[in-house]
């Protein structure tokens, strides 16, 4: 029976070693081919040019730029509908806030591009700030769900006890509860993160998709998702490889990412290392 | 002067009557031990003292509370009245930060802001609280850190940093060892000369040994109230002297009482 068991866990570490394999197997040697520099640092995007040009830079930048606004936007908003939801909502409005946060997150990301289209777009035109905002929407209930739940855990001793010092109720909540929760809420954001760098269908629909440098918060930019998505239906040779490499990149990011998070929340303890391998195993997991 | 005067208080969790018709006061710089079952009622009236209850959904609390002769229920800023009656728990709860920014927690919510002022105080609470030998070297720590024993203690230097008036205590040692006990109820026993203390514990040789006055409650009732030594050897009412009875014949069981209670109570 442990058998079944031990299977079922090997299960998803396979796939995750798989996709490692595909990705990295096939994606490192075209970044070799193409030129590391070239690759990365190149700031033109011309495929089918003679001789075609693969710099991926202005993705990455679009990427990281992207991301960093949606959680510039969705983090402090979540962060604080959590501390509301989990520490100061009255029950009533609480049986109607929740529902609509959990509705939020089951929203396909289409459905999420339309609503850019039809609310952001005209405003900002198709522009890294309307992706975002729209990103910083998308990443809300990830972080709020997360949050609120490691918020709940703090024993309501640690709230008391700052209350019963004359601390306000905001004041014992930030500065004693929030602490407390601080690496489930770190978790929270980083998940957000790897959700708003990798999110593909409601970029491409709000983003504008153009593959240079962006200038400005009004311009149009292209994610390294977007540029997979947007190509891969035609590409063929070395046009192909190219885009596996982009997801390649994108993975290292991914990566990346969750490697940082005990770096973050435990800063100066002793047995980083070891934390840092077991977060390793863990965030390739997810 | 009554340091606290409690008269008619009542008290409902809902359509539950936890405190009934309660009297008690208490002396400036005095320590008043509050004892009884487990379920009577200790915790909720302690939690009366500076408003703790409030933070009940469904408490109602009527009749008047007074502290040196102001009505602590109509009191415009609960949270003054709280710097003033500070509270140690059952559990230590020490935050998670270090243990000087805990101590300092308090002073710095009331707007204390200059470094050395911050130290000062610091170093006299801990001092104060009989641990800052153990933790003049890492006050830089966790909190959590500390032992359970040594986490009490700071708890009780973090409630002494504002200088409160009065001190509340619920079973402060009960989750504790015999040796940080011994410890704590030497402590108390220094305070006494600075504080006016009420204290709930289970044990009666604890209640003995360091209070000046005694509170015996039973099913939401204060039985009886009188002097320590009084209240041990010539109890008034027959309740009490049941209860006393039994538990110094069977002071295992006086100790061993506090464990089993459910963490929900313990408040
Ligand atoms: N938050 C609450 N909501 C509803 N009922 C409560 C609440 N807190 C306490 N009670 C009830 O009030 C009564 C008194 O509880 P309290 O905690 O004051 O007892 P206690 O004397 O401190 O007991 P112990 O010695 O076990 O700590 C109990 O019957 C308890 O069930
Ligand atoms: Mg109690």
């Amino acid at each position: 029976m442990r058998g079944v068991f031990f299977v079922a866990a090997l299960a998803s570490v396979f796939a995750v070693g798989m996709i490692c394999v595909f990705l990295l197997g096939s994606g490192i040697p075209t970044i070799k081919e193409i030129g590391v520099a070239n690759f990365l640092l190149g700031t033109d995007w011309s495929p089918s040019n003679v001789p075609p040009s693969f710099g991926i830079l202005p993705m990455i930048v679009g990427s990281i730029i992207v991301t960093f606004g949606a959680v510039v936007i969705g983090v402090p908003i979540g962060i604080l509908s959590a501390v509301y939801l989990a520490n100061s909502c009255p029950s009533r409005l609480y049986r109607f806030l929740k529902p609509g946060v959990d509705l939020l997150a089951g929203i396909p990301s289409v459905v999420y591009g339309f609503f850019g289209m039809a609310a952001l777009v005209p405003l900002f035109d198709s522009s890294m700030l309307s992706a975002s905002i729209l990103l910083g929407i998308m990443i809300l209930p990830t972080i709020i769900t997360l949050s609120e739940t490691s918020l709940r855990a703090v024993p309501g001793e640690l709230y008391e006890g700052a209350v019963a010092l004359g601390a306000r109720h905001y004041r014992s909540v930030f500065g004693v509860v929030l602490p407390a929760a601080k690496s489930g809420v770190i978790a929270a954001v980083v998940l957000g993160l790897g959700r708003a760098i990798g999110e593909t269908m409601a970029v491409i629909m709000v983003a504008g998709n153009q593959p240079r440098m962006p200038e400005g918060l009004l311009e149009g930019v292209r994610t390294m998702t977007a540029n997979i998505v947007l190509e891969m239906g035609y590409a063929s040779g070395i046009h192909r490889q190219a885009l596996i490499a982009t997801g390649a990149t994108l993975f290292i990011f991914i990566l990346l990412i969750d490697l940082s998070v005990p770096l973050i929340t435990r800063g100066h303890s002793g047995s980083r290392l070891l934390r840092l391998l077991g977060r390793a195993r863990k965030g390739a997991a997810t | 002067m009554n340091c606290f005067s409690v008269k008619n208080l009542n008290l409902h969790y809902g359509e539950m009557h936890a405190l009934i018709d309660i009297h008690f006061d208490m002396k400036y710089r005095e320590i008043t031990a509050l004892i009884g079952p487990s379920g009577c009622g200790k915790s909720t009236f302690l939690r009366t003292l500076n408003r703790m209850n409030d933070l009940v959904e469904g408490c109602r609390v009527e009749g008047s509370v007074r502290l040196f002769d102001e009505d602590i229920y109509t009191m415009p800023d609960v949270s003054m009245l709280r710097k003033r009656v500070g509270m140690v728990f059952q559990k230590p709860n020490p935050f998670p930060m270090s243990v000087f920014d805990n101590v300092a927690y308090g002073p710095r919510t009331h707007g204390v802001r200059s470094r050395q002022e911050l130290e000062m105080i610091v170093e006299k609470s801990l001092r104060d609280a009989a641990i800052w030998d153990e933790v003049k070297d890492r006050l830089k720590k966790p909190a959590m850190s500390l032992s359970g024993g040594q986490q009490q203690r700071l708890c009780i230097a973090r409630a002494l940093a504002v200088s409160p008036e009065v001190l509340l205590l619920d079973e402060p040692t009960s989750a504790l060892d015999p040796l940080s006990t011994a410890k704590i109820e030497e402590l108390l026993r220094e305070l006494r000369s600075k504080y006016s203390v009420v204290i709930v514990t289970h044990n009666m040789q604890q209640a003995a040994h360091i209070s000046d006055k005694t509170a015996f409650f039973l099913l939401g009732e204060l039985v009886e109230q009188g002097d320590t030594k009084e209240l041990f050897e010539n109890p008034r009412d027959e309740r009490t002297a049941e209860y006393i009875s039994v538990k110094v014949s069977a002071p295992q069981a006086a100790c061993a009482a506090p464990v089993d209670i459910p963490a929900r109570l313990a408040g």
